[in-house]
């Protein structure tokens, strides 16, 4: 059973050992990856991934519940480490989402089925707004109710106990609840993300640069404050959304909130 | 001489080279000589691509033969090219156009190269490329769900529960580091005259393989098969 998992640092990309000697990832833990785009963030995840014996173009090894990882445990390398959700995944298979869950906990070998349907459906249900129904055609599903599909999947059948967010956009998913579902789930959760909402949602984050791990903050409390406030102007967005798509429209005569606050705060340009 | 034989098979667009230039990258700051030989049909880029790596390269196009045919029939001059460049390993990628290639060879280590967008069924299809193979590579995972990608690894495994099935992202290169360890592993070869290969090739001896063009039975002699339609699918 997978505890903790420890990146053990080694060089960014001109050959210079990385700032971060040791990274610690805990079981149901959150930990944001940030960094500009060509900063290492997938290399980091790819060492993770391959358990990575100082072997990689980083030099960086993986210990598992600190221990090292032996190449020759076939059994253990076999075994998925990491799951992963991202914005750029879709389901491509023509198939309604009753019979693919089904398709997919076979595999697991879980019992009963039934039952991790209706709780698949439940939990992404619970993550997106938009209903899911059990014989929606999964290729026809919304971005939101895709990736709420594909967290509740991962949390109750995938078995790998890592995952990996790949930046989700907040529409039509409420990603505060979908990580304390994964979390709530023993896994360790790696957010990728260039979004300020994301990475402040996490309890650390890793910031990369030039291919290395340069710093490691602890989300403070001022950040946790303005990661409340960034949270609730997405639900005004996401509000305001709802609101123009159902016939709303905004003017001064329309004494509603989306009129008072969303207009100023949002569309209004000061001179 | 001993050399690392290793055969690269896969269906066709799966990202075969690709994913092999990455493993060659790393193959290559260990400071081993590795040789590049592609067989293709009719016309292939993919010997610029490898070129690009500064290694030898050589290509065999089969024009009117069946590319496998031509590559079996060619393994021996392809050694020999190998020996010359002084390689302590070749990677030897076929085509992979008919489903019913059959490249293994039995002391050679054989990859099977298929991604995650061919649909849930294809690991049925392939046949032998697939079931004879050593390890399964399956590409492009980054584009379909978790769910998706288990699934299908699941289908490779039941078609060839003995090989060591490997994601691998063929853009960015993310898994094909095992990849390499497992080709460093392979046991070299001292000849590869009087190798078997696992599975016969696909037999092809009628009129048309000969040129024919009309159609119809008097135009057809040699190996001919005809549908049978009393069969329910």
């Amino acid at each position: 059973m997978l505890k903790k998992i420890s990146v053990l640092g080694g060089n960014d990309k001109n050959g210079i050992p990385e700032t971060i000697r040791r990274l610690d990832i805990q079981k149901e833990e959150v930990l944001a990856v940030v960094g500009p785009t060509g900063s290492g963030k997938t290399q980091l995840i790819s060492d993770i991934e391959q358990y990575a014996n100082a072997d990689t173009p980083t030099c960086r090894s993986i210990l598992i519940n600190d221990l090292p990882v032996n190449a020759e445990d076939e059994e253990l390398i076999s075994q998925h480490l990491v799951a992963e959700v991202s914005q750029k995944m879709n389901f491509i298979i023509d198939s309604s989402v009753e019979e693919f869950i089904s398709r997919h906990a076979k595999i697991r070998a879980i019992e009963n089925i039934e039952k991790v349907k209706t709780d698949i459906l439940a939990v992404a249900n619970e993550l997106t707004g938009e209903p899911i129904y059990s014989t929606d055609n999964l290729t026809q599903l919304s971005g939101g109710q895709a990736r709420a599909l594909m967290v509740a999947d991962v949390a109750l059948i995938s078995n790998a106990p890592v995952v990996v967010i790949d930046e989700i956009e907040n529409a039509g998913i409420d990603r505060l609840k979908a990580l304390e579902i994964l979390t709530g789930h023993g896994k360790a959760v790696l957010i990728v993300t260039h979004d300020p909402a994301l990475a402040l949602l996490a309890e650390r984050r890793l910031v990369m640069k030039n291919g290395g791990m340069y710093k490691l903050h602890r989300t403070n409390t001022e950040e946790k404050t303005l990661m409340e406030k960034l949270l609730t102007i997405e639900k005004k967005t996401a509000r305001l959304r709802d609101y123009i798509r159902s016939g709303g429209s905004i003017d001064k005569n329309n004494n509603n909130e989306e009129g008072e606050t969303l207009w100023q705060e949002y569309m209004y340009i000061p001179r | 001489m001993s050399l690392k034989f290793v055969i690269v098979a896969g269906t066709p667009s799966s990202g075969k080279t690709s994913v092999m230039l990455h493993v060659i990258r790393h193959i290559l700051t260990d400071k081993i000589k590795v040789a590049a030989c592609k067989i293709d049909c009719l016309e292939t880029t993919d010997n610029i691509r490898y070129g690009r790596l500064g290694i030898p390269i050589a290509v065999g196009l089969s024009d009117y033969l069946c590319p496998d045919h031509f590559y079996v029939a060619n393994l021996e001059e392809i050694w020999r090219w190998a020996e010359k460049q002084n390689a302590e390993l070749v990677i030897l990628e076929t085509a992979g156009l008919c489903h019913r290639c059959a490249p293994a060879l039995k002391d050679c280590l054989s990859i099977c190269i298929i991604d995650n967008l061919s649909g849930l069924d294809t690991p049925k299809k392939v046949g032998p490329m697939l079931s004879t193979a050593d390890i399964i590579a399956i590409t492009k995972g980054d584009m379909v769900s978790q769910a998706e990608r288990e699934v299908f690894h699941q289908q490779v495994q039941n078609i060839n529960p003995d090989a060591r099935v490997i994601a691998i992202n063929g853009l960015t290169g993310r898994g094909s580091l095992r990849l390499k360890n497992e080709i460093m592993k392979s046991q070299p070869l001292e000849t590869i005259t009087g190798q078997t290969l696992r599975c016969s090739m696909p037999a092809a001896v009628c009129s048309y393989c000969a040129g024919e063009m009309i159609v119809g039975s008097t135009y057809q002699m040699g190996n001919i098969k005809k549908v049978d339609f009393g069969r329910a699918e």
